[in-house]
């Protein structure tokens, strides 16, 4: 299993990295390589060219901006996880990469990597979602910020123009107070989700949910939000029997046709259990008010 | 790139994976292959102080980097270290083709200055991410907790 | 030294080298000017080939040669049938490159030759193969219809053996039978995925007519054998050596592989040497696998529980090709009555060809299947009778004084009887019963179920024969100049230390350290009979041959000492790498013993000087060299055994089934072990908790998923789930040693223990978690969350 040739081009800033996209028809972004370059090594992509930004320093760091976290291109998994400053604003992050993969891959992958290449059973773009956050796709044209509810379109697919690159992602702050949590199964440690679920729940003064925000993956060819789910938790008390409820109502989100390692009936069972337990869990975290 | 500690500098072809550089091209065969696609981690080494997949990296990315390779475990006095000794003691190999993945991956973690989690579990967590087919694992649990023991990490 | 060495935990002596990097695996050998092969493999499970067009190939800069079955020759042929036996009719094998027709996805139809491996694989892209697809019928219970697509248009049916064994009386006894319990059960596909791919490299010297082949074999004597008759070359012109090799499990016993003739080919051809390592990709689709067996089985018993009579009757995919003949099959058949008396059998299996990779012995080799057959009817006996599942094994047990127990009309894999040797079956039955904690246990799953939690006990029996001949030889010699002892025999290691094990059993004999004793094997340069390591057979059939062979070089050591020291062969004792006289000063180095044996003309040392032709003690009234006699400490022998003898275990485990996540969680395994005498109870230990973690993948996770075209869907270590250490629970494992009676070291092999029992105790564990949720059967490995689901479901 060994790649297919490519040109190997260094770009030393995101202007060069862009221009490089655009002089090389069939180049790819190489960041991490976690994801690609096995693709490569089994021949399932052969991009003509690697443009190789992990040495352009400006897309090294995690950033807070406006106070919610910005992560450029080139950071490692393992920083992200490892950022306190990160952690601060959105403890999801942490929580979800410690199911990424393995700490060696961590260590190489990128969180902007594992976004652009959207696995449907990915953390990543889930926590994205769910926190609400944008990807920065900077082009010839400049700079425009994709919303993560339209980057993800299909499995391994989004709306990343050809001539762009993803520059960073911002993953916003926790509303203040705000209880979280994140619960995945997978078959075995470290493999992609056969289903994850995050959700973000607020109160208000009465003790009632006044927001609600759940996301899963692995459920469907992309991540996505449990709109319904939402709606029903919002002006509840959270009673046994509405946390049950939604449990049921999750399932309806699960589009993922029978796999190896799940039927669809299973799948929606262990979502429902799966929604269950974060709200449970979330609740528990929530301040009033 | 500097490798175990020696700078070299070599022309590569581009698509040239560092796994099969370090291997063939400097001839440093303890490293080896068993996957080629990031799971198995048997092809584990240092870069720049953390562990990673040598078969998920060329050659040309490693410019400048510092690579460590299981060729650099032993004692300068051709002893073997803690964690080799305690593989011995506590028979975690058979084979032997996954360990010198599976002791990078340790070697990287002990030298990182993290709180290492010397539980059950903890262990299984830290060399999850490197596949054994000979040993069932208990042994390389037993080894790790050995290695730490005789360290002064426990 | 005075402490036996067999028996202790001695540390591996291998261990240094593999630790530091040092080892020399096929790959880490250096060929100066070697080329590298890749494979053009077919896509199609089941295709007509058209033409295949190399042109393009072979115009490849880089590229040095591009073979199809036109231009190999001599090697276009059917590869050889291992294992004949008489079920089979016109058993198919394979042609190291396709002629016409492929027949899985994955057979090789050209092999590339370049200058390095990415070359060679770009190059392999470039070869047009025209390919007309077949139906294909992958399901084994459909395949056997009229109708179904055919793999061999010569075997009807898709049957390619159809055997039935019988013991006792079967017929009687099904009709004394009080209750009749029948259950269909069935073990998927899954395969041996060593971490070290198969691997082969060649290099041919012309001027000497030699090629010597490094080759990641288990069976080195056979390659060997099998190199010589299709090149047509003298035995001794040809070498094989298998290095280090990164684990076996079967997969590496069967031979030739395609690759095993085709590198060796070229590298005769082209004059350089040649190497293929297969990637793991080739490994799913190229290399062997096993297990897919459908087993319906019948108990017929009496109201008591006493199991008078079984009949099974299993289908067993063999894959495309038939290349090891029916031994899975057989081990299966031959092991389904497990460790009970059942003095009636009544056993048919048939051998189905499907489009898929072949299938040979991966560890455990048709017994797990065997175990998951009868330990899951014993579950359901027990469950229909209301017995105690432990109690009814009990009552159907061998007891201790009925061993050897011979099962009348069945043969064996070695085509000999089947004898259970020796045992202690209740005695493990009950230790089992206590470790896991049975008497407890009821009260601990009330309490869970109060809390919402199902947990479940399960528990298997298995027996396991090892040790099959036909025999292994021992090649012992102590080192006139060091003094250090060297051990050969025919097969070879994969890890399981046999350098260790074979050196402590000849430190006894011989009283030298473990660490001065050097075992070489695994090179047919070194010793030249033999057969091969698989079936659990190296520690007896090897091991038993070097003590053999120790015992008769400690008796030359003694003679020639008392003669050196003027004792009487009685008072010496050998220690230390010293013949001494105990209570006295008199003693002499094993290697100064080795020199003094061997009459010499030239004194290349001090020691030398003894026994030269002028020294005092030499002779001056004969040959120096008494006929009959031989020069130095050196002796040849070989074991055979009888039969195969009979390891056995019970497993146990408590778990837990999450209703939610449906994830199984192990809190408790036990193992209760006997393989006779233990030469080294670490590595014993080492052997069950790998085989264990096998046992746990085919449990829970591991499977060859194809679609319905054929097509292999996860041939890769991201989808095929091999666990990792944080799916392998904790085993505690307790041993009884039942010396075999059929060996002097009194020895059963090990091997294959671990695995065999493990699907099938789990299995018994996870219905009775579930039981009071409407009492779904779990009758078939691997069982996934889905399938859990879909039992909790049915409730």
């Amino acid at each position: 299993m060994k790649p297919p040739l490519f040109d190997y081009l260094v770009a030393r800033s995101s202007d060069e990295a862009i221009r490089l996209l655009s002089d090389n028809p069939g180049a790819m972004i190489l960041a991490g390589g976690q994801s690609l370059i096995p693709a490569m090594n089994f021949r399932l992509a052969s991009p003509s060219a690697l443009i190789d930004i992990s040495r352009i320093g400006d897309l090294k760091s995690i950033d807070i901006v406006d106070g919610n976290v910005r992560v450029g291109a080139a950071v490692k998994h393992r920083d992200l996880e490892q950022s306190d400053a990160a952690f601060a604003v959105n403890p999801l992050m942490r929580t979800a990469l410690h199911y990424v993969a393995h700490v060696p891959i961590r260590n190489r992958g990128t969180t902007v990597g594992s976004l652009c290449h959207a696995d449907a059973a990915a953390e990543m773009p889930m926590i994205l979602l769910l926190s609400g956050g944008w990807v920065t796709a900077s082009g010839p044209n400049g700079q425009r910020q994709i919303p993560a509810a339209d980057f993800f379109e299909f499995h391994m697919t989004t709306t990343r123009e050809a001539d762009e690159m993803i520059v960073s992602a911002t993953f916003p702050a926790l509303p203040s107070g705000a209880g979280y949590a994140f619960a995945e199964f997978a078959r075995r440690k470290g493999d992609y989700a056969v289903a994850a679920v995050g959700a973000i729940l607020e109160r208000d003064l009465d003790g009632r949910i006044s927001a609600a925000r759940l996301a899963a993956c692995g459920i469907a060819s992309r991540p996505v939000r449990l709109f319904e789910v939402e709606a029903s938790l919002v002006g509840t008390h959270l009673s046994d029997t509405e946390v049950e409820a939604a449990g049921e109502l999750a399932k309806e989100a699960v589009t993922a046709p029978d796999d190896a390692n799940a039927t669809t009936a299973y799948r929606q069972h262990l979502l429902a259990s799966l929604t269950r337990r974060v709200i449970r869990e979330a609740s528990e975290k929530v301040r009033k008010g | 790139m500097t490798i175990n500690g020696v700078t070299l500098t070599r022309q590569v072809s581009t698509r040239m994976l560092l796994s099969d550089f370090i291997r063939h091209g400097l001839r440093l065969t303890g490293t080896h292959v068993g996957c080629e696609h990031g799971v198995c981690g048997a092809c584990t080494i240092m870069i720049d102080g953390r562990a990673a997949r040598s078969c998920l990296t060329f050659a040309v990315q490693a410019d400048g980097a510092e690579i460590r390779t299981i060729e650099s475990e032993e004692k300068e006095d051709g002893t073997l270290s803690a964690l080799q000794q305690a593989f011995q003691e506590c028979h975690g190999l058979q084979c032997g083709y996954c360990t010198p993945g599976m002791i990078m991956n340790i070697r990287s973690r002990f030298d990182s200055g993290e709180e290492l989690d010397l539980s059950d579990d903890g262990i299984r967590e830290l060399i999850s991410g490197n596949l054994c087919r000979c040993t069932g694992y208990a042994n390389i649990v037993k080894a790790v907790r050995r290695a730490a023991e005789l360290t002064g990490r426990a | 030294m005075s402490t036996r060495k067999f028996g202790a935990p001695i540390k591996r002596n291998i261990d240094p080298r593999l630790l530091t990097g040092r080892g020399a695996f096929t790959d880490d050998i250096n060929l100066p000017g070697v080329l590298h092969a890749a494979f053009v493999r077919s896509p199609f499970a089941r295709a007509r080939i058209n033409g295949i067009d190399t042109s393009m190939a072979e115009q490849a800069e880089g590229v040095v040669a591009v073979y199809t079955c036109d231009n190999i020759g001599h090697l276009d042929i059917e590869l050889p049938l291992l294992i004949p036996h008489p079920s089979m009719t016109k058993a198919r094998t394979q042609r190291p490159l396709a002629r016409g027709d492929v027949y899985y996805v994955g057979q090789t139809v050209a092999m590339v030759v370049a200058v390095d491996r990415y070359v060679a694989e770009d190059a392999a892209a470039l070869v047009d193969v025209d390919y007309d697809p077949l139906d294909v019928e992958l399901d084994l219970e459909k395949a056997i219809e009229d109708g179904a697509p055919l793999v061999h248009p010569t075997h009807p049916n898709n049957i390619a053996a159809d055997f039935t064994q019988v013991s006792g009386d079967p017929e009687a006894a099904f009709a004394e039978a009080e209750h009749v319990t029948r259950i269909r059960v069935q073990v998927d596909r899954s395969t041996a995925a060593a971490m070290e791919c198969r691997t082969v490299a060649a290099r041919y010297d012309a001027t000497r007519g030699e090629l010597t082949v490094w080759d990641g074999t288990q069976a080195p004597l056979g390659v060997r054998g099998g190199l010589a008759s299709i090149f047509g070359m003298d035995e001794d012109k040809v070498r094989v050596i298998a290095p280090d090799v990164g684990g076996g499990f079967g997969q590496k016993v069967m031979f030739p592989y395609p690759d095993e003739l085709l590198v060796p080919h070229a590298a005769i051809q082209l004059g350089r040497p040649v190497k293929y390592i297969e990637d793991r990709r080739e490994n799913f689709i190229g290399s062997n696998q096993e297990r897919t067996q459908i087993h319906e089985i019948e108990l017929f018993a009496k109201k008591n529980g006493e199991v008078i009579a079984l009949r099974d009757n299993f289908l067993h995919d063999t894959g495309a090709f038939i290349p090891y003949g029916i031994a899975v099959a057989q081990v299966a058949s031959t092991s389904i009555a497990g460790p009970y008396r059942i003095p009636n059998i009544h056993v048919r299996f048939r051998a189905v060809y499907t489009p898929t990779v072949p299938v040979t012995p991966y560890r455990g080799c048709g017994r797990p299947q065997a175990c998951f057959a009868i330990e899951r009817a014993m579950d359901q006996l027990a469950e229909e009778l209301g017995i105690d599942r432990f109690e009814i094994r009990r009552r159907n047990l061998i007891r201790d004084e009925e061993f050897p127990y011979t099962r009348e009309g069945l043969l064996f894999a070695d085509g000999l009887r089947v004898k259970l040797d020796s045992g202690q079956y209740l005695k493990a039955l009950d230790m089992a019963r206590d470790a896991i904690g049975f008497d407890e246990f009821a009260a601990m799953q009330t309490k869970a179920s109060g809390e919402g939690k199902s947990l479940g006990l399960g528990l298997a029996y298995y027996v396991e024969g090892t040790g099959l001949g036909p025999y292994e030889g021992g090649h012992v010699k102590i080192h006139p100049i060091t003094g250090k002892v060297y051990v050969n025999t025919g097969l070879t290691s994969q890890g399981q230390g046999h350098d260790t094990v074979f050196a402590q059993i000849v430190s006894d004999q011989l009283g030298v350290n473990v660490e001065d004793v050097i075992v070489v094997e695994g090179d047919t340069g070194t010793f030249e009979w033999g057969v091969a390591t698989f079936a659990s057979r190296a520690a007896v059939v090897s091991g038993n041959a070097i003590h053999k062979t120790a015992v008769k070089v400690r008796e030359q050591t003694i003679k020639a000492a008392a003669n050196m020291l003027e004792a009487d062969p009685l008072q010496i004792v050998l220690s230390d790498g010293y013949a001494e006289v105990p209570g006295t000063n008199r003693r002499v180095s094993l290697a100064a013993i080795a020199t003094a044996t061997n009459p010499l003309r030239y004194a290349f040392n001090s020691a030398a000087q003894a026994a030269t032709q002028f020294a005092p003690a030499s002779r001056h009234d004969g040959p120096p060299l008494i006929e009959g006699q031989h020069p130095g400490l050196e002796a040849t022998d070989y074991f055979s055994p009888e039969c195969a003898t009979w390891a056995y275990g019970v497993h146990a485990a408590i778990v837990e089934v999450d209703r939610e996540t449906c994830r199984v969680d192990v809190k408790k395994y036990v193992c209760i072990h006997d393989c006779g005498n233990m030469i080294n109870p670490v590595i014993v230990d080492g052997q069950v908790m790998g085989g264990f973690a096998q046992g746990i993948g085919g449990a829970l996770y591991e499977r060859i998923e194809y679609d319905t075209d054929g097509n292999p869907t996860n041939a890769n270590f991201v989808d095929f789930l091999i666990p990792y250490a944080t799916e392998v629970p904790a085993i505690e494992i307790s041993h009884i040693e039942t010396p075999s009676p059929l060996n002097p070291l009194g020895v059963k092999g090990v091997g294959e223990a671990g695995c065999i029992a493990v699907g099938a105790t789990l299995a018994s564990g996870i219905e009775d978690a579930l039981r009071p949720l409407g009492g779904a059967k779990f009758h078939k490995t691997p069982i996934t969350p889905s399938m859990i689901f879909e039992a909790m479901a049915k409730a």
